[in-house]
């Protein structure tokens, strides 16, 4: 089963897309803080578009401190929301956040509950925090808008699989020719296609791990990967702008 | 004068079986550990040390052959089974004219001579395969590569696989495409989708190698690497040697009871 939740946050017109999502408008916060530190001198232009985070570590965090499991993955839930209004300050447009996959399923049952249970709380807590702000609108000149994209049970190979499916079903009822199935007509199929910047410009993966354990696939073509040892739980601001330093050091040459 | 000719000759051949033996040493203790089956190459780098060299155009590739030549006996002798390189993606088609046809120059001549009696392939006894959208090549360039994986279809000790005109998301749209003409009753599973795919010739890499310095995958392997382990030296490709190896076949070794577990875990 491949399946992902997106909330919008931020001001301005409603972007149009296919499937279902949650629009909320939220409040514009006071005006950003510095786009940069002197440590890591950062261009708006050059920003990611759309970043893509695996937050990994949790786990590893609560027992590096001797606290339940429960714990890490609320430390976890905080690095996520400052990532969230960090991305909306910057103007990063897409969010897309890797929370549980599939593979995922064969932790301990009890771990599985857990995080279940706190996915469950947190996304209620967050829902109810936006929906009274929405009475509250205000236009400012710089409309920052973030699309968020949790994915809940989604690997890669299995949302390419499904995409194959969906195109056979489609060739079986003579919506479409065998030999009209090229790329374009592929990615069509895919779980990321509810966004105008499906490929992520700039991957980062926490606590050390160098690979990329089966979170998207196809819309990794291009991406410029970021690694760092630092656990989920404290991946902060500081981190944060220096993945986007490297990023925006890099000459990307998309493929030529 | 004649004689200092033939004795430091003979020196020079004394010293290179030491350095040989002393490597397969090396080998055997590394063996010790787990070595991966198969290792993915990103050959990054040829332009830039050309570059570096002030060497001309086209002669960052020839280096970047050679680099090739020796980081294959390297895998092979310590016991590597598949290696998979990336000669040239569907994207290179976009570069310069002068270059691509050079680019192609160097590959049809390397390819011929891959197939010679002398080469490392007949040595180590290598299967040659092309990965890849291969109408894409021009015919000379098609028919060699044709030739060579013919000739070679018989060895079975290791197998090169040199991935030309291929981009991952070329070879995934080609896997669908031939999936949906194999199941005509609408039903896809993910062994139709593996069966089809051009890599489908060998297992997944356990570790995916990008020199220079690059950390991103450029449209190589997206399928079969979601598991494999990455690595980006800061090594142009034509630098690469025996020390990049021993150290990546290391860490390999240290983060391997990871990839077991979740392989148990999957299947």
């Amino acid at each position: 089963m491949v399946s992902s939740l997106q909330i919008r946050v931020g001001l301005g017109l409603p972007e149009p897309h296919r499937s279902s999502s949650v629009d909320l408008i939220k409040q514009v916060p006071p005006p950003p803080r510095a786009l940069s530190s002197a440590k890591h001198p950062l261009l708006r232009e050059s920003m990611p578009r759309h970043v893509a985070v695996i937050m990994d570590g949790n786990r590893r965090w609560a027992r590096m401190r001797g606290l339940p499991v429960g714990s890490g993955y609320e430390a976890g839930l905080g690095a996520l929301r400052r990532m969230v209004e960090l991305s909306s300050n910057l103007g990063i447009r897409v969010l897309t956040v890797f929370a549980f996959s599939s593979d995922n399923w064969f932790r301990p049952k009890v771990e599985v509950d857990v995080l279940m249970a706190l996915f469950d709380r947190g996304l209620r807590e967050e829902l109810q925090n936006l929906a009274l702000l929405a009475n509250a609108i205000e236009t400012t000149k710089k409309n920052s808008k973030l699309h968020l994209i949790i994915a809940v049970n989604y690997s890669g190979r299995s949302d390419v699989v499904q995409a194959c499916q969906k195109l056979a079903v489609k060739v079986k009822d003579g919506v479409i020719e065998p030999g009209a199935i090229d790329e374009v007509a592929f990615e069509r199929e895919l779980g990321t296609n509810c966004t105008d910047f499906p490929h992520p410009d700039l991957l980062i993966r926490t606590s050390g791990e160098l690979r990329v354990s089966n979170f998207l696939l196809w819309q990794l073509a291009h991406t410029e990967l970021y690694f760092t040892e630092s656990l989920w739980p404290d991946f902060g601001e500081d981190e944060f702008l220096q993945a986007l330093s490297s990023f925006q050091e890099r000459q990307r040459r998309f493929g030529c | 004068m004649e004689r200092n000719t033939n004795s430091s000759n003979i020196i020079v051949r004394l010293f290179g079986s030491w350095v040989s033996y002393m490597r397969k040493c090396l080998f055997q203790v590394l063996s010790v550990g787990p070595v991966p089956s198969h290792l993915a190459f990103i050959l990054d780098g040829n332009r830039r040390y050309a570059r570096k060299w002030g060497l001309g155009e086209g002669m960052g590739h020839r280096a970047g052959f050679l680099s090739l030549m020796t980081l294959m006996k390297y895998c092979y002798e310590l016991g590597v089974k598949y290696i998979t390189v990336y000669a040239f993606s569907i994207d290179n088609f976009k570069r310069k004219p002068d270059e691509v046809q050079g680019v192609m120059d160097l590959m049809l001549e390397k390819i011929e001579g891959l197939v010679k009696e002398e080469s490392i392939v007949n040595q180590y006894g290598v299967r040659v395969e092309f990965v890849g959208n291969l109408k894409l090549l021009s015919e000379p360039v098609r028919n060699a590569a044709e030739k060579a994986m013919r000739i070679t279809a018989h060895n079975n000790r290791a197998i090169l696989l040199i991935a030309v005109a291929y981009t991952s998301t070329d070879e995934i749209a080609h896997a669908a495409h031939q999936s949906c003409l194999d199941r005509k009753e609408g039903v896809i599973r993910l062994s139709d989708v593996e069966r089809h795919m051009y890599m489908g010739v060998a297992p997944d890499p356990e570790i995916l190698v990008r020199t220079s310095g690059e950390t991103r995958l450029s449209n190589f392997l997206l399928w079969q690497t979601s598991s494999s382990l990455l690595s980006s030296p800061k090594a142009l490709w034509p630098e690469m040697g025996l020390r990049h190896l021993v150290w990546l076949v290391l860490n390999f070794q240290r983060v391997q009871p990871y990839l077991d577990t979740t392989k148990k875990k999957l299947l």
